[in-house]
């Protein structure tokens, strides 16, 4: 029996007249009040939007004024006529354009403003003006296409003082529609061995393999077996490639590429005692972390290693992807985190996250938060663009050796045989981690655990099988056709396939920024001056060298001359050597302030400098 | 507890039969698009990449002079025919579908320095090394007639150029000075001039029709006002120029092609300095003409190549050559700013695409999957 709940299920369809969707669902949210709120006897929630019967208009004026495109005052769209002007004397109830909602074409804007435009006259300045302006309209439009997107995220909400984390999975599953309950089962496959999943990038397809050398796949949604083998040696992680044709399998002694028929295509013998795999999907590299310490980064595209970097840090084990600039994290046993890319031979950079080893990571999709778990329990969560400084931390009763993040920010952690996911107040910060939004209780230890990308749910590899549970609101909605398409056809697999081998970014393009590219390129003045005089063949801006000016009656005999270009060279020098020492003695006395006053000479002194 | 799950009905995302159309729902999230701007970058290095693969600009070569071709006109109706006059006085009509030559003028005695067609395309006047100007009918004579001039001019100096009005019934041609003619009369209506040298080149504005430009030796270029009968302004180059060639779009912009290896492009309310400096060639420019878009022109020069340059910028888009091209004299683009023509002092003239890699046999409509590629070059993978 399936219960309905309230006037909440039936969200209405795509309306004709729209204020912005957070402001419905706002002011639709006023009745339930969060349990914490009841505690704490904290100010309530945000005050409830007056909704006048026009939507407001100066939002597109808002729009306008946060420019910093000096332009001249925009004039309004005249207003409209009078009701005594028109013939029916009737008004339009929402004069104006649609309003522009704000805060949506935030997310479309690309240009990062705190840069200062160069000097007014430049060609380059009114082109940066332009696009700025473009930019803006853009992001305008793009917001108002909001509108079209169909569908609407999940939620679970607790009734007055009603904590979500004590929600069984049991209840969720009576209490939503017959095909979301039947997305909640239960593999129960004790005989092959801890398993790990993978679900493929369009969410359709899950690749388990089990520690004992179990390795299936299969289309979940439609319970359809793609294959099931044996690989008969021990499994210790399992990715599915590019799409759903293909699987990765880190078996004990190689890594092995699979059809997923089952039939064997690959042995690469080069990466060896591989324990973790992440494929990067827009470059097409598949990169394994081994026992031996090596980062291997492997091109499915062309079958060619591509890098194979020494982490220097003995056993790796623990490593996840950045979706947003495919750098590869890896956790190492001194509490430190350091970010990889293929080109470059040492890490980008390194954190110091805990203070025992560090058990899991995981970044959030958008690449802004890194949340780690260490061996001192902790669970924090990092800032990963800008300062990286930690944002939140919690102790744990028991250390999460697994975490991983959902499409809308949601942070699941896999503390021994519990899953607990926590949840962030919107879409764009990062999970609270006071109060855990769902927890379970799973009938072996976790092994494995990934959201599966569009469904609310989430997938659990641990010692008893596999176990789907359901997420309310872990998913993005609405995907885009021509990235992951989950109903796709096998034509329509087919054509993305070929666009996506022919959109592969070189491997050498992976650094913190991925906008990098699109910097102008400021050529340095020192570089200029060079080639400049490689252009002229001669420096122009070199001081000649001093010629003595011909003198009569006899001051300009050789000797004379040479005497007066020797007294010119030599002042020169003197000057250099005095400015030279001057500049000594500045830096000497800049020294003597920094160090600090009152510290006591030491016989240890003579080894500072 | 109130919940809601994310659950999708197929039927909106599957199609009903196999005749429809896939669904493709779009969100344009950025976050659903990671890597934009490498990816983009891929693309562009692609599509130029495989624009260099298509590159086949070579269409033609109309073979039949037995000189130089020293000048070419073009058929203001008819997108097909070309006129070309060479240096040993032969003045030929080609057909640019069947690649032949129509018909074959023996017009004069010596270099035929100019060619040009009456607006409205009946008929052509040239100027030769014999001091004559002639006009002649473009219909060829019918049967068992002779081929003769429409008119004969007969002057007293070399005419070293020639041009028609855009709209009316006069010609102007220039020597040792710029004669305004009507074509009625034998005699200039008025003569202009402004310094000592001989002038080599005069053009006509195509859209302020009152305005010529001409280019001396002394290294000018003088512009004039037929309403007034009077020079209008004077600009002095480093080198001679060449030619000029109005753009057809912008009434008071002009190129002009200089001996010191460059084009200026010059907007004439302000002469004192250049809009823009085109620098790619070589040696010297010999001649230039605007697409009918007026976003770009093409250029000959005495280094064997001839390039198109935008009118905004200072280095050229494209150059071609062959190895059998010597020496290229004149230059047209034709009026559907598809096909350039070029003659050379060896005999040939040679029809290029404007655009190396474009496709110029009309393709069926594109499928649905082809619609998002947004880079024409891309839609031939």
């Amino acid at each position: 029996m399936v219960v309905l709940v309230g006037e909440m299920e039936m969200v209405p369809k795509p309306r004709s007249h729209a204020p912005a969707k957070k402001d419905r669902l706002r002011a639709k949210r006023k009745k339930p009040r969060r349990y914490w709120e009841q505690e704490s006897g904290a100010s309530p929630g945000p005050p409830p939007k007056k909704r006048s019967s026009r939507p407001a208009r100066p939002r597109s004026s808002q729009v306008l004024r946060r420019s910093r495109i000096s332009r001249k005052a925009q004039v309004p769209k005249p207003e409209r006529r009078k009701p005594e002007q028109t013939l029916s004397g009737a008004q339009d109830p929402f004069p104006g354009p649609a309003p522009a909602p704000l805060e949506v074409s935030r997310k479309f804007r690309r240009i990062d403003k705190s840069k200062p435009l160069p000097s007014p006259k430049s060609k380059t300045r009114s082109r940066l003006e332009a696009a700025e302006a473009e930019e803006e309209e853009a992001s305008v439009r793009a917001a108002r296409s909001e509108l079209l997107l169909a569908e609407q995220p999940g939620f679970l909400e607790g009734e007055d003082g009603e904590d979500t984390a004590k929600i069984l999975q049991a209840d969720i599953v009576e209490a939503v529609d017959i095909a979301s309950a039947a997305k909640h089962f239960d593999l129960n496959l004790r005989q092959f061995g801890p398993y790990r999943l993978n679900y493929s990038r369009t969410g359709r397809h899950l690749a388990l393999g089990g520690r004992r050398g179990h390795v299936a796949a299969l289309d979940w949604v439609t319970k359809q077996l793609m294959c099931e083998i044996n690989v008969m040696e021990a499994v210790r992680d399992i990715q599915f490639l590019h799409s759903e044709a293909l699987l990765a399998v880190a078996q004990n002694r190689w890594l092995y590429i699979y059809d997923n028929q089952g039939i064997e295509l690959h042995c690469v013998r080069r990466c060896d005692r591989v324990t973790r795999l992440e494929f990067l999907p827009f470059h097409f590299l598949l990169a394994t972390a081994s026992e031996t310490g090596f980062l291997t980064y492997l091109d499915v595209s062309v079958g060619k290693i591509v890098a194979a970097l020494n982490a220097r840090a003995g056993r790796l084990s623990v490593m996840a992807q950045n979706p947003y600039n495919a750098v590869i994290h890896l956790g190492h046993s001194n509490g430190t985190v350091s970010l990889w890319s293929p080109a470059v031979k040492e890490p980008l950079a390194k954190i110091l996250c805990h203070r025992g080893g560090i058990r899991a990571v995981a970044v959030d999709s958008t690449g802004t938060y890194m949340a780690t778990s260490g061996l001192d329990h902790q669970l924090k969560i990092f800032d990963l663009r800008g300062t990286y400084q930690p944002l939140s931390a919690r102790t744990l009763p028991q250390g999460a050796g697994h975490l991983a993040f959902s499409q809308r920010g949601l942070l699941v952690a896999g503390m021994g045989d519990v899953v607990s996911i926590w949840k962030g107040p919107g879409k764009a910060s990062p999970p609270s981690l006071e109060q855990p939004y769902l927890t379970h209780r799973l009938s072996g230890h976790v092994h494995g655990l990934q959201f599966c990308p569009f469904e609310d749910v989430l997938g659990v590899g641990h010692s008893g099988g596999i176990t789907s549970m359901l997420v309310p609101g872990a998913a993005e909605p609405n995907f885009d056709g021509l990235e992951n398409n989950p109903y796709r056809s096998r034509k329509q697999r087919q054509e993305w396939e070929v666009k996506a081998l022919l959109e592969k970014i070189p491997a050498e393009l992976i650094c913190l920024d991925p906008r990098a590219l699109a910097e102008v390129d400021v050529i340095s003045l020192e570089q200029r001056k060079k080639e400049r005089i490689e252009r002229l063949g001669y420096d122009p801006d070199a001081k000649a060298t001093f010629q003595p000016k011909l003198k009569q009656k006899g001051r300009s005999s050789t000797a004379s001359l040479v005497k007066r270009r020797r007294k010119v060279l030599d002042k020169e020098h003197r000057d250099k050597v005095r400015q030279s020492l001057e500049e000594q003695e500045q830096q000497q006395q800049q020294q003597e302030k920094t160090k600090p006053p009152g510290t006591r000479p030491s016989a240890l002194d003579r080894f500072v400098h | 507890m109130k919940v809601k799950m994310l659950s999708r009905n197929p039927d909106d995302y599957v199609r009903e039969t196999k005749l429809d159309l896939q669904r493709v729902p779009r969100n344009y999230d950025p976050a659903l698009h990671p890597f934009e701007v490498p990816r983009e970058y891929v693309r562009a290095l692609n599509a130029t990449k495989l624009e260099r693969v298509f590159a086949k600009p070579f269409l033609a070569s109309l073979d039949g002079h037995r000189d130089g071709v020293n000048c070419l006109a073009k058929h203001p109706k008819s997108l097909s025919t070309v006129l070309s006059g060479a240096c040993d006085g032969e003045v030929k009509i080609w057909n640019l579908t069947t690649r032949k030559c129509t018909r074959t003028i023996q017009a004069h005695e010596g270099f035929v320095r100019g060619i040009c067609t009456r607006f409205c395309g009946t008929s052509f006047f040239t100027v030769g090394d014999d001091k004559t100007v002639k006009q002649w009918k473009m219909d060829g004579p019918g049967y068992g007639e002779e081929e003769e001039p429409l008119h004969t001019i007969l002057g007293k100096t070399v005419y070293t150029g020639i041009d028609h009005h855009w709209k009316d019934a006069a010609f102007a041609t220039c020597g040792q000075q710029v004669d305004i003619w009507d074509e009625q009369r034998t005699s200039p209506v008025c003569s202009m001039t402004w310094g000592f040298d001989s002038i080599s080149s005069v053009k006509f504005n195509p859209i302020e029709t009152f305005l010529l430009g001409s280019c001396a030796s002394d290294r000018n270029i003088v512009l004039y006002d037929m309403r007034q009968a009077t020079p209008l302004k004077k600009v002095i180059l480093d080198m001679r120029t060449n030619t000029i060639c109005w753009n057809p779009m912008e009434a008071f912009i002009f190129t002009a092609a200089n001996e010191d290896y460059n084009l200026y492009t010059f907007d004439m309310r302000a002469l004192d300095t250049p809009v823009m400096v085109h620098l790619d060639h070589v040696s010297a420019v010999l001649d230039v003409d605007y697409s009918p878009t007026g976003k770009e022109f093409v250029s000959a020069s005495f280094d064997k190549s001839v390039r198109i340059f935008p009118v905004d910028k200072s280095q050229s888009r494209e150059v071609y050559h062959t190895k059998r091209m010597q020496h290229v004299i004149c230059v047209k683009w034709t009026s559907d700013s598809k096909y350039i023509m070029c003659g050379s002092d060896e005999m040939n003239i040679r029809l290029w695409k404007a655009n190396a890699s474009e496709k110029l046999v009309a393709e069926p409509s594109p499928g649905p999957y082809r619609e998002h590629l947004h880079h024409k070059t891309l839609e031939r993978v």
